[in-house]
């Protein structure tokens, strides 16, 4: 069981720092595909302009918006990273999302981090029409869904060109459904 | 490559290299005329394009400012991008997925087939199919279509032999992997097929053809090209005699140029392409140049699209091969039995992680829409191409309010759906959904148009210079040396993907460009 950021750990990583820098950390599941890819299974996200708590609603928040039961929390801390990276380049972002966070605290009646799952879909519902939604949510596409992770946990490959294309690695290895006949799909012919 | 100077007027000057003008340019020059090319983009490779799909877009796509209307669902989910198309050399041939189909008989009479449709501006081609027969033909070998001139029909992958085993259980009849312009074998010396997929982000190993590595080289090993990118057209320019007579445009150093020209050729897909006639106005033509019928801009069609995707228990790795060698046809004859105009055709598609993200259902989020991309590995996936009706008020038209990096009206597209074209969609949904709900779909999601990677009519045909923009020949009415030579001359949308009637009409355009220099014509 991961997923939720520990906070001892991140204070001595504070202190180790010899700053106040928001952390966010956590852990991947030993049953990710992920745990066998990535060189450690703890990953830690320092932020630069967006508080802790920004961060850990962000990460919430895009939980809520995009549910993956699996999903590392890896993942989702890629949108905070780049949420991150967008406030530090415009102060309007920053306020923006500092005022998200406090617009979904406020509808969770009180944290949305610490409420449950119907608390915090209601709360974004509520939201939805709002400028930080429609910030969090479009961001959540790139963030969420075009990164290498993502890619080896939905079983995407990516590049197909190392490889020399799927010609001879299983484009047509179906094999639960009838072969279609030499007039719909003929044979393979030569190779380059 | 033979430079010709921005003083000499003896020259063909076409504007953009896609499928319309790198191959209008090419035929040309083999006929000894001498050619600027004029590409706004870059000049990439089979070695620089990029198989990850926003990286690709970054590099391919045409992204300057456009503004959208109107009640078609791009206007919401994306108010500035209208349309996927390219800016680099080869156009949107780099991009598209290779399927090479004919038009039918009747949709080149579209308006005595259909009769007049209420708030479609529908009208009869000046041409038949007859007469384009012999330049299908000559099109079909110039990019090795499958399925023509011996050339044999691809290997189905995953995401087709779901499409067939469905198309059969339903009773569809003419499933196959289609005429697509991608080699199956070695040919032209490129390669053959790897299925590598990421067809729409430049193929890797040039099977599938594309101007940038077809048309092009063979147009400079002439001599007779002068190709030059980043050279990106502002305006034409007419003389007292109502002739164009320059072409201005903004180098790859962002100095401006002025190159004479003798005849003027603009394919920069329908959407510049009006934008930039536009763009043209002058004392004779206050409107837009060659716009006495008002018809510049008007008629944009985009065609009937959407996708349809379905889950199933077992994996089907639709991304594996060929993005697009797949094609259902029974529903592509006009039968009003079924409550429309027109017809479409059911092709393959995928897409990758990110791309689904963004495609799949924009704006969505929750659970509904995460458990289709949780069952990504195990998804199939078919696009609609079908005729949408043309309309007098789905058109571009200059935004003012909105300048580009230029300082000129970027263009704005205006569609509204037609009840023809939302009755051919529902029908087309549930024929999708019904096909593999048949072999066993668990879930399917109907995926709205995407922006528009067909986009046509906007300077269309018509005999009657009142009527139309352009005559038969692509020449259009009021400035005899200036042309269209791309998508933008198609007075309807029939229901076959364009770029193989785009390149048959360039090959033709050429005969009669050649001809009419010869005898002094233009």
């Amino acid at each position: 069981m991961e997923q939720e950021p520990s906070h001892s750990a991140a204070l001595s990583r504070r202190a180790m720092i010899g700053r106040t820098a928001a952390l966010l950390t956590g852990t991947i599941a030993a049953t990710s595909v992920l745990a066998t890819l990535a060189p450690t299974r703890v990953w830690a996200l320092e932020l630069h302009t967006l508080s802790q708590h920004d961060g850990e609603t962000i990460l919430a928040f895009g939980q809520t918006l995009y549910p993956h039961k699996t999903l590392p929390t890896a993942v989702y801390a890629l949108l905070v990273k780049d949420l991150d990276a967008a406030a530090a380049k415009d102060p309007a972002t920053a306020a923006l999302l500092q005022g998200g966070t406090t617009a979904l605290d406020s509808a969770a009646a009180g944290s949305f981090v610490a409420a449950d799952p119907g608390t915090r879909l209601a709360a974004a519902k509520s939201i939805e029409s709002t400028p930080y939604f429609a910030k969090v949510r479009s961001t959540c596409i790139t963030s969420l869904y075009d990164n290498q992770m993502a890619y080896a946990h939905f079983g995407y490959p990516g590049a197909s060109w190392p490889l020399g294309g799927y010609i001879r690695h299983g484009f047509n290895d179906l094999a639960w459904l009838p072969n279609p006949p030499a007039s719909a799909s003929p044979p393979i012919l030569g190779l380059l | 490559m033979a430079a010709i100077s921005h003083s000499d007027g003896s020259a063909v000057v076409v504007i953009g290299s896609g499928a319309g003008g790198g191959t209008l340019a090419n035929e040309l020059t083999q006929k000894g005329i001498h050619v600027v090319l004029l590409e706004a983009g870059k000049r990439e490779s089979t070695s620089t394009f990029i198989q990850d799909e926003w990286k690709s877009f970054g590099q391919l796509a045409w992204l300057d400012k456009r503004t959208t209307s109107g009640n078609w669902r791009v206007a919401t989910d994306f108010p500035n991008l209208p349309a996927w198309t390219c800016k680099t050399v080869g156009g949107t041939t780099t991009h598209w997925a290779g399927a090479s189909l004919r038009f039918q008989e009747h949709e080149f009479k579209a308006a005595t087939t259909y009769g007049q449709i209420e708030g479609a501006s529908l009208q009869d081609w000046p041409i038949d199919l007859a007469e384009m027969e012999p330049y299908y033909t000559r099109a079909e070998y110039k990019m090795g279509v499958t399925r023509t001139h011996e050339n044999p029909g691809l290997p189905g992958n995953n995401n087709f032999k779901v499409l067939w085993n469905g198309a059969r259980k339903i009773g569809y009849k003419r499933c196959s992997t289609g005429h697509m312009a991608i080699n199956s074998r070695l040919r032209d010396h490129r390669s053959s097929c790897l299925q590598m997929g990421f067809c729409f982000q430049g193929c890797k190993s040039g099977a599938k053809w594309s101007t940038l590595y077809t048309e092009i080289p063979h147009a400079e090993a002439t001599g007779r090209l002068d190709l030059r990118t980043e050279a990106h057209v502002l305006h034409i320019e007419t003389n007292a005699a109502g002739k164009a007579s320059a072409v201005v445009y903004v180098d790859a150093a962002g100095k401006t140029q002025r190159q004479k020209a003798r005849v003027v050729a603009v394919a920069a897909n329908s959407i510049e392409t009006a934008r930039l006639l536009l763009n043209s106005s002058s004392n004779t033509f206050p409107d837009g140049l060659a716009n006495s019928s008002g018809q510049v801009g008007r008629n944009y069609m985009r065609h009937l699209t959407g996708s349809v995707y379905a889950i199933f228990e077992e994996p089907v790795h639709m991304f594996r091969g060929t993005t697009m060698a797949g094609i259902v046809q029974d529903e592509v004859e006009h039968n009003p039995n079924r409550g429309f105009a027109g017809g479409y055709e059911m092709e393959t598609i995928s897409l990758g992680l990110p791309f689904m993200a963004a495609f799949l259902n924009p704006g969505a989020w929750g659970s509904d829409f995460t458990s289709m991309m949780d069952g990504y590995t195990n998804m199939a996936g078919m696009w609609i191409v079908g005729e949408d009706m043309p309309s007098a008020t789905n058109r571009v038209t200059l935004n003012t309010d909105v300048k580009d990096q230029f300082g000129l009206p970027v263009p704005n597209v205006h569609y509204d759906d037609h009840p023809n074209d939302l009755a051919m969609r529902a029908h087309a949904f549930a024929q999708g959904r019904k096909l593999y709900e048949a072999v066993g779909a668990t879930k399917v999601v109907e995926t709205p148009p995407y922006p528009s990677t067909h986009n046509l009519g906007t300077c269309r045909m018509s005999d009657d210079a009142k009527l139309g923009v352009v005559n038969r020949h692509g020449q259009t009415h009021d400035v005899p040396n200036l042309f269209i030579s791309d998508g933008s001359q198609f007075t309807t949308s029939a229901a076959e993907n364009p770029t193989l009637t785009i390149v048959t009409l360039a090959i033709r355009q050429a005969d009669y460009i050649a001809s009419a220099m010869s005898k002094q014509n233009v």
